[in-house]
């Protein structure tokens, strides 16, 4: 999706600005906001691509004003109502309790069962790469474009700073869950990616710094033979 | 009566709408036995206590020390870490880039925030939000300087872009005046933002 989250090369956002001595939490409801990512994907409710994709179709203004667990929640409401586990009046009541009630929690349940399958996820995390039977397109030292077509208006991780940019392939990683298709419910679909190295000047003009090289991962179906 | 606005449309928000907002969808997600609080209290104490930058560093102090455990880090980044019992959620695949007196690597997500949690934990606000996202790719060496840190004009600067699974971090180089150290004075030296490459590592003090 053409959308203000595709950041990379743009102007205007002044400094970046680290905090010191930044906390890993900054507020209590980013802790719950944070755990929900496991338990909804272990509940089946949504995957990594689906969550991402319902991040970047926040409005733009919005995007750039909210914080950042704030589009982590956007997500976990858009694909909780998707699945049908999510009701938006009852959504609204309850949170006008909260507000009203400022001193009231959510009610405590326990669920070890649940604290050892996140566990398990913490430290072994999940795998994305998938056998496949395609032959990749691609080599280590072909040079290659990324496709200069605008963006489809669902989930890609093909970034706008690159389409249309020729680079050279630097490493080829086999087949990976394809984003684009497991972000649409189409299934996981497994395309090859490559990592793409490109010279400054390819990317944003002569008057870019030439001791500037980028790399950026790829999937198969953002590039042709250039 | 406190006004209430509906989630979309209507940012900023504030902190108290947020919060309720969050009770309100973890109340549900409770009682439909999704979600539990224990297993909010046990996932944020580990991204609070046990996995952060610590573990980076514990790795890089051995790479620093250990030459053949270097090569393996290069190679297999994400088996040389679990020899340190290292790994995990966010780094199922691991690339470790070394800088070098000539190539000096950077590592972005333009399009969201993804990071080598199990050597860095969470990401930093300033790794997620636009101005880092934004500027990364395109001006690293202005991104370095607004860290304190300008690489010379002969080294190389390489920007990552972790636009798939793919998880890369930066092995920096060891500070002079460090021969002798032990592992956890050198792992004192590595911090975060060196790991994600808009700086090097601490000169040991008295340097």
């Amino acid at each position: 999706m053409d959308g203000i989250h595709d950041l990379g090369g743009r102007a205007g956002f002044g400094s970046v600005n680290p905090e010191p001595n930044e906390p890993v939490f900054h507020s209590k409801w980013e802790r719950s906001v944070l755990t929900m990512s496991p338990a909804l994907s272990i509940a089946g409710v949504l995957n990594i691509d689906q969550f991402r994709g319902e991040i970047e179709t926040i409005p733009p203004h919005d995007y750039l004003m909210s914080l950042y667990y704030e589009h982590w929640l956007h997500a976990f409401e858009h694909c909780g109502l998707e699945a049908g586990i999510l009701d938006t009046e009852e959504l609204d009541r309850r949170t006008r309790y909260y507000l009203e009630n400022p001193d009231m929690n959510p009610p405590v349940r326990s669920d070890p069962a649940l604290v050892e399958i996140i566990r398990h996820v913490i430290t072994q995390g999940a795998e994305y790469r998938r056998p496949t039977g395609k032959t990749p397109m691609y080599r280590v030292g072909d040079r290659v474009r990324i496709r200069p077509d605008a963006s489809p208006d669902t989930h890609t991780r093909r970034a706008g700073y690159t389409r249309g940019c020729i680079g050279e392939v630097v490493a080829a990683h086999g087949a990976y869950v394809f984003p684009d298709a497991n972000a649409v419910g189409d299934g996981e679909q497994p395309e090859h990616l490559y990592t793409l190295r490109f010279t400054a000047d390819a990317l944003w003009g002569s008057a870019a710094d030439p001791t500037v090289v980028n790399h950026i991962d790829v999937f198969e179906p953002y590039m042709s033979p250039a | 009566m406190t006004d209430y606005h509906p989630a979309e449309g209507t940012f900023p928000r504030s902190s108290e709408e947020i919060a309720a907002r969050v009770k309100a969808l973890e109340a549900i997600l409770i009682e439909k036995g999704l979600i539990s609080t224990d297993a909010i209290d046990y996932m944020s104490s580990v991204y609070e206590n046990e996995v952060g930058p610590q573990l980076g560093a514990k790795v890089v102090a051995r790479a620093w020390s250990d030459p053949e455990f270097k090569q393996r880090l290069l190679t297999d980044a994400v088996g040389t870490c679990r020899e340190l019992g290292v790994g995990g959620l966010q780094g199922e695949e691991m690339k470790v880039l070394e800088n070098t007196d000539t190539v000096n690597n950077i590592v972005v997500c333009t399009l969201c925030s993804c990071y080598p949690w199990p050597v860095l934990g969470l990401p930093p606000n300033w790794y997620k939000y636009p101005a880092y996202r934004a500027r990364a790719a395109r001006d690293p060496r202005g991104v370095m300087a607004e860290f304190g840190y300008t690489p010379g004009p002969d080294v190389e600067i390489r920007v990552w872009d972790s636009s798939a699974e793919l998880r890369y971090w930066v092995l920096p180089q060891r500070p002079g005046g460090t021969d002798g150290f032990t592992e956890e004075q050198l792992a004192e030296l590595v911090t975060r933002d060196s790991l994600i490459g808009v700086t090097a590592a601490n000169a040991p003090v008295g340097n």
